[in-house]
């Protein structure tokens, strides 16, 4: 009985699934990854978890500051301010640009590279507008005589803008990365890491959008 | 073909000095960095806890090296009540974040995570680096913070900084304690004499110190989520691991409150903002003016919500060591694997819900309170299975009674006599009485104070011929365990009674309270036994330091243990296995297998081949 135990456990070793060959000698791992020296430890989840991870970090603090948000709103001396229109147009310009990015994510699936450039430098530009249109905002909130200083709802349009601002600039800098090398062919395990990096940066772009559509609708709907 | 070289992204073995010592991307030397830091942060903390005792106990006495430090904190070299509560501050401070967070996590973490899943790194190894680096940017920066104030020279290169941080607008550093409660430490100098500049470099180190942990947690999940090496099942981890991931849990999710709260609340110092200000407020004889609409408690909820699972963070990376190191000297599997995994997680997750025992006096509905606290003594339950995992893991076992084994049943010890408290203090009425007095500190230092630290000594005697390639001095080793347990408990024992006979927490000093007349002999015992306490930890690192050089040489695996560290060369090469994949077979805690040829079965063992 024992023999027969240990032939089966030694032709499949007690392992997940992930793992379906025993190693090679040549530093293969079993699964057709190299690893050790074999340089290639990319696995193409490791992007998007860490996104997933980041994402789930990000949450938390605005979690924390929309949370303040709420507990300040119901107490004295909270005077709403009006939302300048230029925040709307901010949320329109992001929302396409979500759009658009999808649109890339999947040219670049079908092959069609010269079209995922396009969709590319498109996302780009608007993410930029989008910037430029919460510079306006702020400038609008200026003119209406709401300031950083003073009561707590106008001081919080600068911090969930600024807030937002900063890790929206973490997605533009990733989408000018994708926009610079977009026009290069590759293939094999580079192309891979491009899709795999492609993936990531449109979950992190679509999380950008739909938190600045979340702090919008509280800054504009619940004073 | 410049492509394919682009994406070999495991770096090679660095040459250059700066490379491998100073900005290496390699995880153990990130984690020897990590350690490093630590053993300097815990001095400095280490020697300003003795510096209030000896104001504690010997009031007004001239210390002629603290007046040239501290020139407005200590003039004439006697500690003023106020630099007492820059000290109270700055200790708690270094102790928690930079000292019971860095050494557990980011440098025993850092080093052995990847090596006990069989991964030659961290996923991200210039994220790494980077998370050291601003977690030591972070530790200068706070270091500033007490000498911003209190010496003339260093505030003065702060006052270029605006008029927020100019000198002389108090005398000391900051004075918040570690927890800075509003509204005092939101509105600046106008609140008196230590809320000045220090407090503004005291919350910008702690927003620092948030971005590095932040970048470490992410690391940490990512490698453990993705990295594990062939056959390494996640219930085939060793239990540290499990610790270091529900720990990297806990710090993703609970330091971006506390950088959302710290940025509020430096924009409410600086940027004129009221967040936590409420309007009308009279603070120094003055009204302040421009403020309106904030709410004072509202920090006190997301500093709370941070730092409650904080403390989980400093002590269940020491859980896990403990765990591991038990089994190893025990030599027997550990009792209860599986139910060690859902209380180390549900204590983690636990630990996101309790928030609120911390604030039990700030005028909490009743109801609230409640909740708080059935959710606090709720934690009891993971907690004590762990205990009784720990002891059913040593029952009938031969031990072999080694340094790190007698810092692992400390740990085991001070974790008991630490957490019990919990239980009284996580009852409403019976805080009601005890909040801030000495039963609360005694409480917190032995359970996430003493109890982390002896998990981290352990951890020290344990893997140090693994780092270093040599042992530490068992001798010495032993006798630095002995004079600690007994003095922590010397030191920690006597706070009980005093916060029972009412004696408060953060009082420069007692001599004029008739009710505390009678606990002078008790003050003057604990402050003899920290003396002899903070002096013998000059026996750990003297051993420490003479073992890197001096000690007997170890061998792959001095310990007879299992896991896949103890499976490569010590110190180990650069890609940890010397380009071996090495591929598991068996759980990690497999000692005194019946039928095996030796009591103990790495867990790289083919099967069948014993």
């Amino acid at each position: 009985m024992a023999t027969v135990t240990s032939t089966k456990t030694a032709a499949k070793p007690g392992i997940g699934p992930g793992w379906p060959k025993p190693p090679g000698k040549n530093g293969s791992n079993g699964n057709g990854r190299k690893r050790f020296g074999g340089g290639k430890r990319f696995s193409k989840d490791t992007y998007r978890i860490t996104v997933w991870i980041l994402m789930a970090a990000i949450v938390m603090m605005f979690v924390a500051l929309a949370s303040s948000y709420i507990i300040l709103s119901g107490n004295e001396g909270w005077r709403p301010v009006r939302m300048p229109r230029a925040f709307m147009v901010s949320t329109g310009l992001i929302l396409i640009s979500s759009i658009t990015m999808t649109a890339a994510r999947r040219q670049v699936r079908q092959g069609q590279r010269r079209k995922y450039q396009g969709w590319v430098l498109l996302t780009l530009l608007l993410g930029i507008a989008f910037v430029v249109s919460q510079i306006q905002g702020w400038q609008q909130l200026v003119a209406a005589g709401a300031f950083m200083s003073g009561n707590p709802h106008s001081s919080f349009y600068y911090l969930f803008t600024g807030a937002h601002g900063i890790h929206l600039l973490g997605g533009l800098t990733a989408l000018t990365y994708l926009a610079l090398r977009s026009g290069q062919v590759l293939v094999g395990e580079a192309n891979e890491k491009r899709m795999a990096a492609i993936d990531a940066v449109t979950l992190y772009w679509h999380f950008m959008d739909g938190l600045w559509v979340c702090l919008f609708l509280l800054l504009w709907l619940w004073k | 073909m410049a492509e394919a070289i682009h994406e070999v992204h495991r770096h090679p073995a660095p040459t250059g000095f700066i490379r491998k010592y100073i900005f290496s991307l390699d995880h153990k030397v990130i984690g020897i960095q990590y350690i490093m830091l630590a053993l300097t942060a815990v001095v400095v903390g280490l020697v300003m806890s003795v510096l209030m005792r000896m104001n504690l106990s010997w009031p007004g006495t001239n210390w002629p090296i603290m007046g040239t430090l501290f020139p407005t904190g200590a003039p004439g070299g006697v500690m003023t009540p106020e630099f007492y509560l820059s000290l109270v501050t700055m200790h708690g401070t270094i102790m928690v974040f930079f000292v019971l967070t860095t050494a557990p996590q980011g440098g025993f973490g850092n080093y052995f995570l990847p090596m006990q899943i069989g991964a030659d790194d961290m996923a991200f190894p210039v994220l790494n680096m980077m998370s050291f680096w601003v977690t030591f940017v972070g530790f200068i920066v706070l270091l500033t913070a007490i000498f911003a104030e209190g010496n003339l020279t260093v505030g003065s290169w702060f006052s270029k900084l605006g008029e927020s941080f100019a000198a002389g607008s108090g005398t000391v550093g900051p004075i918040g304690g570690w927890t800075g409660y509003a509204p005092l430490s939101a509105l600046g100098k106008i609140a008196g004499p230590g809320q000045g500049a220090g407090v503004n470099l005291w919350i910008i180190s702690i927003a620092i110190f948030c971005i590095g942990s932040l970048l470490g947690a992410l690391n940490f999940i990512t490698t453990l989520l993705n990295m594990r090496t062939r056959g390494m099942t996640l219930m085939r981890m060793p239990l540290t691991c499990w610790a270091w991931f529900t720990t990297a849990i806990l710090a993703l999710l609970s330091f971006p409150v506390l950088l959302g709260g710290g940025i509020l609340l430096l924009l409410d110092r600086v940027a004129g903002t009221s967040f936590f200000i409420p309007g009308g407020l009279y603070v120094s004889g003055s009204l302040v003016p421009l403020h309106n609409g904030g709410s004072p408690l509202l920090w006190q909820h997301l500093f709370w919500f941070f730092g409650h699972p904080e403390v989980y963070i400093a002590i269940l990376p020491g859980m896990g060591a403990t765990s591991h190191i038990l089994s190893t000297f025990a030599r027997k599997p550990i009792f209860g694997y599986r139910a060690m995994v859902f209380a180390i997680f549900a204590i983690g997750m636990l630990g996101f819900f309790v928030w609120g025992h911390h604030m039990f006096i700030s005028g909490m509905s009743p109801y609230s309170a409640i909740a708080f606290s059935i959710l606090t003594l709720s934690i009891g339950v993971p907690s004590a299975i762990k205990t009784f995992n720990w002891l059913g893991t040593l029952w009938g076992a031969k031990i072999r009674f080694t340094t790190p084994m007698l810092f692992a049943i400390g740990f085991v010890s001070l974790f008991v006599a630490g957490g019990i408290t919990g239980l009284v203090l996580g009852q409403t009425s019976l805080d009601f009485f005890f909040h801030d007095t000495y039963f609360v500190t005694a409480h917190f230092h032995l359970v996430m104070g003493v109890a982390s630290i002896f998990g981290m000594f352990a951890a020290t005697y344990f893997w140090f011929p693994k780092m270093f390639g040599r042992m530490m001095n068992e001798s010495l080793g032993k006798f630095h365990f002995w004079v600690t347990f007994i003095g922590v408990y010397a030191i920690f024992v006597p706070f009980h009674a005093m916060g029972m006979v009412g004696m408060p927490r953060r009082y420069a000093q007692f001599g004029e309270y008739e009710f505390l007349k009678n606990t002078h002999g008790l003050v003057l015992f604990v402050t003899v036994a920290a003396i002899i306490t903070a002096v013998v930890q000059l026996v750990f690192y003297f051993n420490f330091f003479w073992s890197i050089f001096k000690g007997k040489k170890a061998g792959d695996n001095p310990w007879e243990a299992t896991t896949l560290e103890w499976n490569t060369p010590s110190p180990p090469p650069h890609d940890n296995f010397a380009g071996i994949v090495p591929v598991v077979y068996h759980g990690p805690y497999e000692f005194a297998v019946p039928g095996a040829a030796k009591d103990y079965i790495m867990q790289t063992e083919p099967e069948g081949a014993a």
